[in-house]
């Protein structure tokens, strides 16, 4: 059950651009789910941040994330041995499916798939990045998945294109029970479509500034199309993980 | 043992905790961490007539201690209110404060009507809201609207009636008395303060609304000034809010002049905030062997 939790910091690392952090609380990684988000304390911000579960394993939860402003930084500032205070796991993440999935990452939004591609029977990945000074995790998922397909958008790691080209390829080469998505919006839309094409049901993982995380404030709207009728659903409580279909895009 | 009983405009409540409409939803999402019947009151979300999508995102921005919202009274409407959160609500075991906002007077009328009926314990009247182009804020800003939506909710509503005042404007103490002469039970105050942030990188309001009212810890000595120059100009009682984060701050508002009081952006760093603000008050209470929550309102020694 989410509640506040205080976890101490007992792995750092950087890498690709981003920290990597481990936090130990085996409350809280005992009621993670993949695609689930902790709203954590940075220093004293007004507002708390929302960064995604990476990986939970025993009693600690990996987060994985880049600074871009003074929360992210204060957070990075952290050393091992620090206490964070965490309210989560919190969202409703990526549903368990049968059969094999397709994961597909982008920049930022490749940290979250991990734990989904670990949790299912079968999984690829397409992991995409800015350049290679940007990639991460690519070993991590290539212990977990069969095929992992790496896209750069200048070439300088894997493949140079698209994180929704490579999907598409996977998408003919094999049969998937669904995909699963967390990057930038244009990524998920395209993804989303590659999936379409394919007749695969697809998840995309949604952003959007958060006050409360838990569903009451109402700031963090994403427009979706739910039984025929359109209107605002929240991020941290109906997502972040929306079916695809009930996004709307162009909003 | 101290008591920590007030009366609100005649409706008594546990302790003088109360939450701040739109902070708190309509109490679900809390129950997870409290049970609700510890709180003073729970003010519900902003109702309109009509269900309301409210504005497009994003609909916040942090700001040196505190945030901005543009959320634009999103809202299932009052008849879903009435139906189906009013029966939750009700056995919650607290007392239940309804938080209307019109477009007209009769959608006024209507509303009080309508929230009377479904059993709340009193209404906020919303004259206040900085985040709709049509109603809110109008009303709010000149003493002849404000005591004509008054008058419309107190036509119908058959619970005393809290008008909410808005810091947006030249002289509070105008709009105060002008409700209170048409009828308010109690004043409450503050709604967020008009704000407005930029990107500077993008030279893009950070809001979609462009504009937003701000809350949080920066607006407490606002809320402060403002109480004490009310509870000055009128004498029906004050529901204070603005900033509230600690005991102390709760105590501060009362002294200044507020029966009550409600905490709002708070919980967005610390669900627990209502229950640590009124544990905290308490041990102030004690430490300066001051027997009764309600000796603080008003207790302000001023120069
Ligand atoms: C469900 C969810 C999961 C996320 N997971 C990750 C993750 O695993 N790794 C990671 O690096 N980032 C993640 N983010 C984005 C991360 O929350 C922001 O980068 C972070 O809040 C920026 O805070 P700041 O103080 O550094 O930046 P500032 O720009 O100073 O922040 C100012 C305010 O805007 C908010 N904000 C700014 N950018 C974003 C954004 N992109 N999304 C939501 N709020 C934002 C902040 O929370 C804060 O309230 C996630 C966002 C969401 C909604
Ligand atoms: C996200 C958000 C939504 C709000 N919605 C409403 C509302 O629907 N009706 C209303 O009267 N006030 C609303 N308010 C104002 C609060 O009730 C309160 O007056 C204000 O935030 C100041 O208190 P605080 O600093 O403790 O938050 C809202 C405030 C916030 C932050
Ligand atoms: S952040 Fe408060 S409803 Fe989502």
């Amino acid at each position: 059950m989410a509640d506040l939790f205080d976890c101490i910091i007992s792995t750092k690392q950087t890498f690709g651009g981003c920290t990597e952090l481990v936090l130990q609380n085996g409350a809280l990684a005992a009621c993670a789910a993949q695609g689930q988000f902790l709203h954590i304390q940075c220093g004293d911000q007004t507002l708390r941040r929302p960064i995604s579960i990476c990986d939970v394993a025993g009693d600690s939860l990996t987060v994985v994330f880049e600074v871009k402003g003074a929360g992210t930084e204060w957070l990075a500032a952290q050393q091992v041995g620090a206490v964070v205070n965490v309210l989560g796991p919190l969202g409703h993440g990526f549903p368990l499916v049968c059969g094999r999935i397709l994961v597909c990452g982008g920049g930022i939004g490749v940290p979250p798939m991990l734990l989904t591609a670990k949790g299912a029977e079968a999984a690829d990945a397409v992991l995409g990045f800015r350049t290679a000074s940007r990639e991460m995790l690519t070993d991590r998922f290539r212990a977990v998945c069969t095929d992992v397909v790496v896209m750069s958008d200048d070439g300088t790691c894997g493949k140079q294109g698209f994180v929704a080209d490579g999907a598409a390829e996977l998408l003919k080469k094999h049969t998937y029970a669904a995909v699963m998505a967390c990057g930038p919006k244009i990524m998920l839309k395209t993804v989303a479509q590659a999936a379409k094409k394919a007749g695969v049901p697809c998840y995309v993982s949604m952003e959007e500034r958060m006050g409360c995380g838990i569903g009451a404030c109402l700031v963090c709207a994403c427009k979706t199309t739910k039984n025929g009728e359109e209107g605002y659903r929240h991020v941290c409580k109906d997502g972040p993980v929306f079916a695809a279909e009930e996004v709307c895009w162009d909003d | 043992m101290t008591d920590l009983r007030v009366n609100l405009a005649g409706v008594m409540l546990k302790n003088p905790i109360v939450v701040a409409s739109g902070t708190f939803g309509f109490g679900h999402e809390f129950a997870d961490y409290y049970d609700l019947s510890e709180l003073g009151a729970i003010c519900a979300k902003g109702l309109t007539v009509a269900k309301k999508d409210g504005n497009p995102p994003p609909r916040i921005a942090e700001t040196p201690s505190g945030i901005l919202n543009s959320v634009g009274l999103q809202n299932p409407g009052v008849d879903y209110f009435c139906a189906h959160e009013m029966p939750y609500l009700k056995q919650s075991g607290t007392k239940i404060i309804a938080n209307i906002s019109g477009n007209t007077l009769d959608e006024f009328t209507e509303l009080a009507e309508k929230v009377s009926a479904a059993g709340v314990d009193l209404i906020e009247v919303n004259i206040s809201c900085p985040n709709v182009k049509c109603g809110g804020l109008a009303w709010g800003t000149q003493p002849e609207s404000a005591a004509a939506a008054t008058a419309a909710v107190k036509k119908a509503a058959t619970v005393p009636v809290i008008v909410k005042l808005s810091p947006n404007v030249t002289d509070i103490t105008a709009i105060a008395r002008a409700v209170e002469a048409a009828g308010a039970d109690a004043v409450s105050l503050i709604n967020t303060i008009l704000g407005m942030r930029i990107d500077v990188n993008t030279r893009r309001p950070v809001l979609r609304n462009n504009m937003g009212g701000l809350s949080g810890p920066a607006v407490l000595p606002v809320a402060v000034r403002m109480i004490y120059q009310v509870a000055c100009a009128v004498k029906i009682p004050i529901l204070g809010m603005g900033g509230v984060a600690s005991g102390a701050d709760a105590a501060e508002l009362m002294l200044a002049g507020a029966t009550a009081v409600a905490v709002g952006t708070a919980l967005f760093q610390n669900p627990y905030a209502p229950i640590h603000v009124r544990d905290e008050l308490q041990a102030y209470l004690e430490q300066h062997n001051i027997p009764a929550a309600s000796a603080l309102t008003g207790a302000v020694m001023p120069y």
